[in-house]
C-alpha cells in the first residue's frame, strides 16, 4: 500500500468518523450528567432530515444547520422532560425518540418533497465545501509532509473541524471548570449535589442539551457534509455505534476520538475494499461492511476491560426523606 | 467539665438554634407535631428517639430539604427562612447524613469545593481549599490526604471528609446524623474527640443517635422525640440511660436482657481451615476454626467486612469454600449440588442474614408469603401435586406473626411496608418456628428500634435456653458483649482471638477488632 492509498483511506476515515465523534461526545455529555441517552440516531435523523430541507428550500447550508440544530434540541427537551422533570425511564424515553424520529422525518419529507421520504439533492451553498487551509496548495510537493497536510489534513469542511476541536474543548470543560466538576458529580451522586445547595435538574437540562446541540451538527453534517441531501434512514445505526465507542472510551474525551476514528477506519476500509481476495478464498463486501457492527458488538461484550459507567447513569434523581 | 461551664455560662445568650412549634406532615402521617427546642450556643445537643419519631424530618427541615407546614426557625435570635440547603449553607447549619453525600471517584478537594468554588475555573478554588484544609487538619485532628480519591478511604475518613466539607462552607452548628453506626470504636473515639475540640471552639452540634452510650458520654443536652413530638429535653448529667429509653419508647424497657449461665452440650457446629477465595482472587477466610455448643451463643465481633459476613454465606449455602463444616457430627458439602440453602436447612441450619432486605426477604412480595420462602416445599403447604395450599400459608403467617409481635400483625402487607425491626421479627419468625438446630443470625438488630431490640434478644435467649446453637455475627459490641456466651473477633479473615464476655470489655475487643494481637 502506498503512502497515497494510505491518506486517501485515512481521509476517508475523517469524515466517516465525524459524525460519529460528535455523536459520541453528545453521549458523553449526557451520560457523565446521569442521563442515558439511546436517542443519539433518532437526534441525529431528525438534525439530518431538517438541516437537508431547510437547506435545500432556502439554499443556504447554515440555516440548514440552525434548523438541523433545532431538531435535534427539541427531541432533546423531550427526552429532559421525559427523564429528568417526570422521571420517566430513560431507556424508554430514548427508544421512543428513535421511533419518533425515524417515523416522523419520512412523513414530513413525503409531504414536503414527495420524494418517498427523501429530501432533493443539494448542490452548491446548500452544502458544506471543503475548506483548503492556508499553504496547503503550496506544500503540496513537499514529500511526506506535503501529502499528508494537503490529503489529511486540510480540505474538510467546516463542521470536521468543529468535531476535532470539540475534544479538547470537552476536556478542558469537563476536568478543569466549574461546569465540567459539577456536571460529572451530577452523574455519580446527585444527592452529594443536592446537598452542595446546586440544582440537579438545571445541571441535567444543560447536559441535555449539550447532547441535543451535539447530536444536531452531527446530523447536519450527514445531510449537508458527507452526503448531498437527507435519506430515509441515513444515520444508519451511527446512534448506536457511537454509545459503543462511548464505553469503548470509558466516558473520557480523548480516548472517545480515538475509538471513533477506530469505527470510522473500519468503514473506510470496508467502502473502500468491497472484496477481499486472500488467495482463493473471497471475503465478500457484505462482510466487511458488517465490520464496525461485529466490532460493536464485541465491545459491547465487554472484551475492552472494565468499564465502569457513571454510578447514578439511568437513575431519575429523587429527595429522599 | 470547662464545656458545661461555658453552656451556663451562655445560656442568656440567644440560643444558636431555636425551633418554634415547627410541624410538618406527609398526607395524612403527622412526621412533626409542634416541635419546640433550644440549642445552645457551644455545646453537644442529643437527640434520640426510635425510627419513624421525627428526627430525620426534622433535620431535613433545619437544612432545607422540606418546608414546615407551620413554625418557625430562629438562628443566633434572628428568624430565618430555609426554602433550600443552600440557604441553610448560608445560615451556617452544615450536614454529616448518615449515608455520606460525596462523589465516590473525586479526591476529597474536589468533594469539598463542590457547589462553592471561587469561580469558573477550579484551579484556584482547588489551591485554597488545599490551604484551609491544612489549616484545619492542624486544628481539631482532621487529617485526611486531599489528593486521595473518596473511594480509597475508609469510613472514617470519609466521615471526616464531609466534616471539612462542612467546616470549609464556615458552618457553625453542625449536625450529624448516627455518625458511628459505620465506624470502630477506636474511629468513634476519635470522632468524639474531634467534636469535643469543635464545641470547645464554639460550635454547636447536633447528634442525631440511637445510641445512648453516646449519649450518655459526649452530650451536654439531650432531646427525646417520639412519634413525630417532642417529649422532653434534659441536661445529660441530670438523666440515665434507662431514663431515655423509657422516654422514647413510652414503657419501661430493659436495655440488658436478662440471662441465666448457659448449659453448654454436645458441639453442634464444627467448623475446621474454613477458607474462601473470592471472584477478584482474594483470600476472604483465611483458615476459620470454631465450634458452637448446644445451649450457648457465640458471637463474632468485628468490623464490618473483615470475613464475617463470607462466613455466614458458606454456613447458611450460598458462597462456595474449602475446609471441613460439621453439624451435629455429619460432614457438610462445601461445593456442588449438595451445598446450597435448601439442604442446609434440611440439616437443620436457619439463617437470617445480615442484609435483610437483599437476602431476608423480597421487599414487594407479601408478608405471608415471605414467611413461607425456604421452606415452601414443606408438605402442610401442598394442596396437592400441583398446587400450593395458598390459605395454609396464610394462616401460619398469621399465627407466627402474632406470636413475635410484628406490628401490624397484618399477613397480606407487602414486606416492604413493615419498619425495620417488624421485617427482622417475620424473617425471624420463619426461622426460628422451624425449630432448627442451629440458628446463624447476623446483625440480629441493625436498624431496629429500641422496643424491638428488646423483643429479639429476648427470643435468642429463649432459643439458647431451649437447647439450640446459635452464632450471631453483630458489629455491635454491646450486643456481643450483653448476648454472647463466649466470644471469638474476627480481623481480616482470621479470628484473633476468643474471649469470656465477663472477662472482658470494649477496649480488648476493640483492640483485637483493630487486629492487634492483646
Amino acid at each position: 500500500m502506498d503512502l497515497m492509498t494510505a491518506l486517501q483511506i485515512l481521509d476517508s476515515t475523517v469524515r466517516l468518523g465525524t459524525p460519529l465523534l460528535l455523536a459520541c461526545l453528545a453521549g458523553l455529555y449526557s451520560e457523565r450528567a446521569g442521563i442515558f441517552d439511546i436517542g443519539l440516531e433518532g437526534k441525529m435523523l431528525m438534525a439530518a432530515f431538517f438541516s437537508g430541507a431547510v437547506a435545500f428550500v432556502t439554499g443556504s447550508v447554515w440555516l440548514g444547520l440552525i434548523a438541523g440544530i433545532a431538531g435535534a434540541m427539541s427531541l432533546a427537551v423531550v427526552h429532559g422532560l421525559a427523564s429528568i422533570t417526570f422521571r420517566g425511564n430513560q431507556l424508554i424515553s430514548g427508544v421512543a425518540i428513535n421511533f419518533l424520529a425515524s417515523g416522523l422525518t419520512v412523513l414530513i419529507g413525503q409531504k414536503w418533497f414527495a420524494l418517498g421520504g427523501r429530501t432533493p439533492a443539494l448542490s452548491g451553498e446548500g452544502r458544506f465545501q471543503p475548506i483548503v487551509l492556508p499553504f496547503a496548495d503550496s506544500l503540496r510537493d513537499v514529500p511526506v509532509i506535503g501529502p499528508v497536510y494537503y490529503e489529511l489534513i486540510s480540505g474538510h469542511t467546516a463542521l470536521v473541524y468543529v468535531a476535532f476541536a470539540a475534544v479538547p474543548i470537552s476536556w478542558w470543560l469537563l476536568f478543569r471548570t466549574r461546569f465540567g466538576l459539577r456536571l460529572r458529580a451530577v452523574g455519580e451522586n446527585p444527592a452529594a449535589v443536592d446537598t452542595a445547595g446546586i440544582s440537579v435538574t438545571r445541571l441535567r437540562y444543560a447536559a441535555v442539551a449539550i447532547a441535543g446541540l451535539l447530536t444536531g451538527i452531527a446530523g447536519a453534517y450527514l445531510a449537508t457534509g458527507l452526503s448531498a441531501g437527507f435519506v430515509k434512514e441515513m444515520t444508519a445505526g451511527r446512534g448506536f455505534i457511537a454509545l459503543a465507542a462511548l464505553i469503548f472510551a470509558k466516558w473520557r474525551p480523548v480516548p472517545a476520538l480515538g475509538a471513533t476514528m477506530l469505527f470510522g477506519l473500519l468503514e473506510a476500509v470496508a467502502n473502500r475494499y468491497q472484496n477481499i481476495d486472500l488467495g482463493g478464498v473471497v471475503i465478500p463486501v457484505q462482510a466487511m461492511q458488517a465490520l464496525p457492527y461485529v466490532l460493536t458488538v464485541i465491545i459491547l461484550a465487554g472484551f475492552v476491560g472494565k468499564a465502569i459507567p457513571p454510578r447514578a447513569g439511568g437513575e431519575p434523581y429523587v429527595k429522599e426523606r | 467539665m470547662g464545656a458545661r461551664q461555658q453552656t451556663e455560662r451562655q445560656a442568656t445568650a440567644a440560643p444558636a438554634i431555636e425551633l418554634r412549634a415547627i410541624s410538618k406532615a406527609f398526607g395524612p402521617v403527622q412526621a412533626n407535631k409542634d416541635i419546640s427546642i433550644r440549642v445552645e450556643r457551644g455545646t453537644i445537643h442529643g437527640i434520640v428517639g426510635e425510627n419513624g419519631a421525627g428526627k430525620s424530618t426534622l433535620m431535613s427541615i433545619l437544612y432545607g430539604f422540606y418546608r414546615a407546614d407551620a413554625g418557625e426557625i430562629l438562628i443566633g435570635g434572628r428568624p430565618v427562612q430555609i426554602p433550600d440547603s443552600q440557604a441553610a449553607i448560608r445560615a451556617g447549619i452544615g450536614m454529616v447524613f448518615q449515608h455520606f453525600k460525596l462523589v465516590q471517584n473525586f479526591t476529597v478537594l474536589e468533594n469539598v469545593i463542590l457547589g462553592v468554588e471561587e469561580g469558573a475555573l477550579l484551579r484556584p478554588s482547588l489551591n485554597k481549599a488545599r490551604r484551609v484544609l491544612g489549616d484545619l487538619a492542624r486544628e481539631y485532628e482532621l487529617d485526611v490526604d486531599p489528593d486521595a480519591a473518596i473511594e480509597d478511604l475508609s469510613v472514617g475518613h470519609q466521615q471526616r471528609v464531609e466534616i471539612l466539607k462542612a467546616l470549609y462552607r464556615q458552618a457553625d452548628i453542625l449536625i450529624l446524623d448516627e455518625p458511628t453506626g459505620v465506624l470502630t470504636p477506636d474511629e468513634a473515639d476519635h470522632l468524639f474527640r474531634i467534636l469535643a475540640s469543635l464545641r470547645d471552639q464554639g460550635k454547636t452540634i447536633i447528634l442525631i443517635t440511637h445510641k445512648l452510650r453516646e449519649i450518655m458520654e459526649i452530650t451536654d443536652a439531650v432531646s427525646v422525640m417520639r412519634r413525630g413530638e417532642m417529649v422532653a429535653t434534659l441536661k445529660t448529667a441530670s438523666t440515665s440511660p434507662e431514663e431515655l429509653a423509657e422516654r422514647m419508647v413510652g414503657r419501661k424497657v430493659l436495655l440488658h436482657v436478662p440471662k441465666g449461665p448457659a448449659n453448654p452440650g454436645r458441639n453442634v457446629l464444627e467448623v475446621e481451615n474454613l477458607r474462601v477465595v473470592d471472584a477478584a482472587g482474594i483470600e476472604r477466610l483465611r483458615g476459620i476454626g470454631l465450634t458452637v455448643r448446644a445451649g450457648e451463643i457465640l458471637g463474632v465481633a468485628g468490623v464490618a467486612g473483615n470475613g464475617q459476613s463470607e462466613l455466614l454465606k458458606v454456613l447458611g449455602g450460598f458462597q462456595r469454600a474449602t475446609g471441613r463444616v460439621r453439624v451435629n457430627g455429619d460432614d457438610i458439602d462445601l461445593t456442588g449440588r449438595r451445598s446450597d440453602g435448601q439442604t442446609r436447612r434440611a440439616r437443620g441450619i436457619a439463617h437470617v442474614p445480615e442484609d435483610r432486605q437483599a437476602l431476608g426477604l423480597i421487599m414487594d412480595f407479601t408478608a405471608w408469603e415471605n414467611c413461607a420462602f425456604g421452606y415452601h416445599n414443606a408438605p402442610e403447604y401442598q394442596k396437592n401435586a400441583l398446587f400450593m395450599d395458598n390459605a395454609a400459608m396464610q394462616a401460619d403467617a398469621q399465627a407466627k406473626m402474632e406470636r413475635f409481635d410484628v406490628r401490624p400483625p397484618t399477613a397480606t402487607l407487602a414486606a416492604k411496608s413493615f419498619s425495620g425491626g417488624n421485617q427482622q421479627k417475620i424473617v425471624l419468625a420463619r426461622e426460628i418456628e422451624r425449630n432448627p438446630d442451629l440458628l446463624l443470625v447476623g446483625q440480629p438488630t441493625r436498624g431496629v428500634d429500641i422496643g424491638a431490640i428488646e423483643f429479639i434478644h429476648k427470643r435468642l435467649v429463649a432459643l439458647r435456653d431451649a437447647g439450640k446453637a446459635v452464632l450471631m455475627v453483630s458489629v455491635e459490641l454491646e450486643e456481643i458483649l450483653s448476648l454472647s456466651d463466649r466470644i471469638v473477633v474476627m480481623f481480616d479473615g482470621r479470628i484473633m482471638g476468643e474471649r469470656l464476655p465477663d472477662q472482658t470489655n470494649e477496649r480488648e475487643l476493640g483492640l483485637l477488632m483493630a487486629g492487634v494481637a492483646a
